[in-house]
């Protein structure tokens, strides 16, 4: 076990990835500039040379296309994008192309690709540096969407999707890549399509992936002190999503608390909130809920983000009134940081 | 001229017309139960093609993709099978006409979206530099293509790698019905814009086979021997609808002067006035031949099996 944060684990996984097989290669719009996206590709040209690692046109359709036609040759890319809005030029090859192949000739051949996409949010990321788009790539047949939160499941599920026959959409919360936790060394593939409890408890279910993990656990311990347990479910992956977890958990506490990153309206958390509806109706002593983003765009101006994301306080809120407990101390107790569009006092942008 | 090439040539467009005039005068049966995108009239340049390439080359094409398909030595039996939606079809029916591939022969998938396939033959070419192989990769694309970013972004990235890919537009002026004056500015050149970008380029009749056969063998050799991307436009003209069996010159999107003067320059009647000292017997015996692969082709895609209905919801993951 080695300390690192979040973006080093991607850099550990990718040079594991490329060690182990000399068919992986990495491109993407400045993963050989100085910077390396944030330091997740840092030292792969050194390493791997110029042939396998290399910075590409600002064509992101094209080059998913590239993808797919290589990967029909035994190559394995991972392709990198430094937010996941660039990417959405690059939906028809991804829909119509990658996440078809397989089925629509017949399962002769797959798609063995991963993208890396890093989701935005605060210091003025604004409509089109920040949209968590999770829901979107999930309802496409023939995609896995993985969304991880540890720098250890960072690594691992990396690795997994990396080495996974299929396309998958890879995503990163840029908030996350600061993060610090212990990555065990070497080849540490994680299995896709399955979540991790992150909080053991017994009263209620909190649904969670990626960042809003982060902001459950903060939630969590202040939930402990009013006396209610908690136990929160990190997707890691959501498609395939790992419903027996899920349903395994809503049995035991009988209370659903879907959490989304991304907009309200068709998010992976109504999707939860309908299918635990559907399927576990009798176990539920209260109607389940979601906290996802409202269905307008992120607004740049710290003015306007002022209390605009999902925090501990809201959750802590909502799972309170759940447990019919009074929530009045939570918007106290777990206030929101100030300042409050960053994921840290070091952060000092640009983004 | 080499009769002797001459002869494959002729060959090769009369069995791809044989499929295609098959296929349409079967289509109103409806058992053929897809759209269709039939490449009459097209035959040239895939008939070139064919005698072109190695192979253990690479290719993709579009929706308008059978001659393509066939021409690079795709499996009729497989063609006829999928456009039929059987168990038997080159994708097991579920990716009808518009879906060919043969792995056998490096026919690498053609899509039914409009420039789609074209990054995907650059990917190739990438994986063939890669790997060190003296493979290419040919990408077929029609005119409206050219009007796709994904195009540009295609041949810049094969350009700035020096991938061995070769571009291959069959120019046959419609885009659906849209004509190229409302899609191009007037005198514009394809190919000389394509120049611009890095590539190397040639234009020409595709509608004479043998010559499209000289430009496109020396592009392929030149893109074999690490010359780089190519780009090669050949005019040529569709004679049925965009898409089904029918002729449509009555509907008013193309006169019917155009339509004739095109049908006076059609590829196989030409060839076979090229080959007048050549014993007709020959042809006929390619005829005769040809016709009967393609009937027993077309009976035997019709008898064979569908596929289970559960199979639909198989094979949506590796």
């Amino acid at each position: 076990m080695t300390q690192m944060n979040f973006a080093a684990a991607i850099n550990e996984a990718l040079h594991q990835a490329m060690e182990i097989d000399p068919t992986v290669i990495c491109y993407g719009l400045g993963v050989t500039d100085p910077k390396a996206v944030f330091a997740t590709t840092a030292n792969l040209e050194q390493r791997f040379g110029s042939d396998r690692v290399f910075d590409m046109p600002t064509s992101e359709n094209a080059m998913t296309g590239v993808a797919i036609g290589a990967a029909l040759n035994g190559i394995k890319s991972v392709m990198t994008h430094q937010r996941l809005d660039f990417f959405l030029l690059a939906v028809d090859q991804l829909i119509n192309g990658a996440a078809k192949w397989h089925y629509m000739f017949g399962g002769q051949n797959s798609i063995p690709i991963t993208i890396r996409l890093i989701i935005g949010r605060g210091w003025g990321q604004g409509p089109t540096h920040s949209q968590n788009l999770q829901a979107w790539f999930a309802h496409i047949p023939g995609l896995k969407v993985v969304m991880p939160t540890t720098p250890e499941d960072a690594k691992g599920l990396l690795l997994a999707s990396i080495f996974d026959p299929n396309p998958v959409i890879f995503l990163e919360h840029r908030w996350l890549h600061n993060t610090i936790g212990e990555v065990p060394e070497g080849d540490t593939r994680l299995p896709l399509g399955r979540a991790r409890i992150a909080y053991a408890g017994t009263d209620i279910t909190i649904v969670s992936m990626s960042y809003m993990t982060i902001e459950a656990l903060h939630a969590a311990e202040f939930l402990k002190e009013q006396g209610v347990s908690c136990e929160i479910i990190d997707l890691r992956t959501i498609k395939p999503l790992d419903w027996e977890t899920v349903f395994v958990s809503v049995s035991k506490t009988g209370r659903l608390l879907a959490l989304d990153s991304g907009f309200t309206t068709g998010s992976v958390a109504g999707e939860i909130v309908a299918r635990v509806a559907i399927e576990q109706f009798s176990v539920l002593r209260c109607a389940p809920a979601r906290l996802a983003m409202p269905d307008v765009p992120e607004p740049t101006s710290p003015a306007l983000t002022k209390g605009f994301y999902i925090r501990a306080a809201d959750i802590a809120t909502r799972a309170l009134e759940m447990m019919g407990k009074d929530a009045s101390t939570a918007k106290s107790g777990l206030p929101e940081p100030v300042p409050h569009d960053v994921p840290g006092e070091w952060f000092r942008g640009p983004f | 001229m080499s009769t002797n090439l001459a002869l494959k040539l002729f060959r090769n467009m009369y069995r791809i017309r044989a499929v295609e005039e098959e296929i349409a005068r079967r289509y109103s049966e409806g058992k053929m139960r897809c759209p269709v995108h039939l490449s009459i009239g097209q035959e040239a340049v895939p008939a070139a093609f064919a005698e072109s390439v190695r192979v253990t080359d690479f290719a993709v094409s579009t929706h308008r993709g059978h001659a393509h398909y066939l021409a690079k030595g795709g499996d009729l039996k497989s063609l006829i099978a999928e456009i039929y939606g059987k168990a038997a079809g080159c994708a097991k029916g579920k990716g009808g006409s518009m879906h060919l591939i043969d792995l056998g022969v490096n026919f690498m998938g053609t899509s039914a979206i409009v420039g789609n396939s074209i990054p995907i033959g650059v990917g190739l070419a990438l994986s063939a530099q890669l790997k060190g192989t003296d493979q290419i990769s040919c990408i077929f694309l029609g005119d409206g293509a050219i009007e796709e970013g994904v195009f540009y972004e295609s041949v810049n990235f094969a350009a700035v790698r020096k991938l061995p890919a070769l571009f291959i537009c069959e120019n046959n002026l419609y885009s659906v019905y849209s004509p190229l004056s409302v899609r191009h500015p007037e005198g514009r050149s394809i190919a000389k814009m394509v120049e611009a970008m890095g590539v190397q380029t040639a234009e020409g009749d595709g509608n004479d086979a043998l010559a499209t056969h000289q430009i496109m063998q020396n592009a392929v050799d030149k893109v074999r021997a690490g010359g780089g991307p190519h780009f090669l436009e050949f005019f040529t003209y569709r004679w049925r609808e965009h898409c089904g069996p029918n002729f449509d010159n009555d509907i008013g999107y193309r006169t019917q002067e155009e339509f004739q003067d095109w049908q006076s320059r059609e590829p196989i009647r030409r060839m076979e006035r090229t080959l007048h000292q050549t014993d007709p017997a020959v042809m006929d015996e390619m005829r005769v031949e040809v016709n009967a692969e393609v009937q027993a082709v077309f009976e035997y895609a019709e008898a064979t099996q569908f596929p289970a209905q559960s199979e639909a919801y198989q094979g949506v993951y590796a």
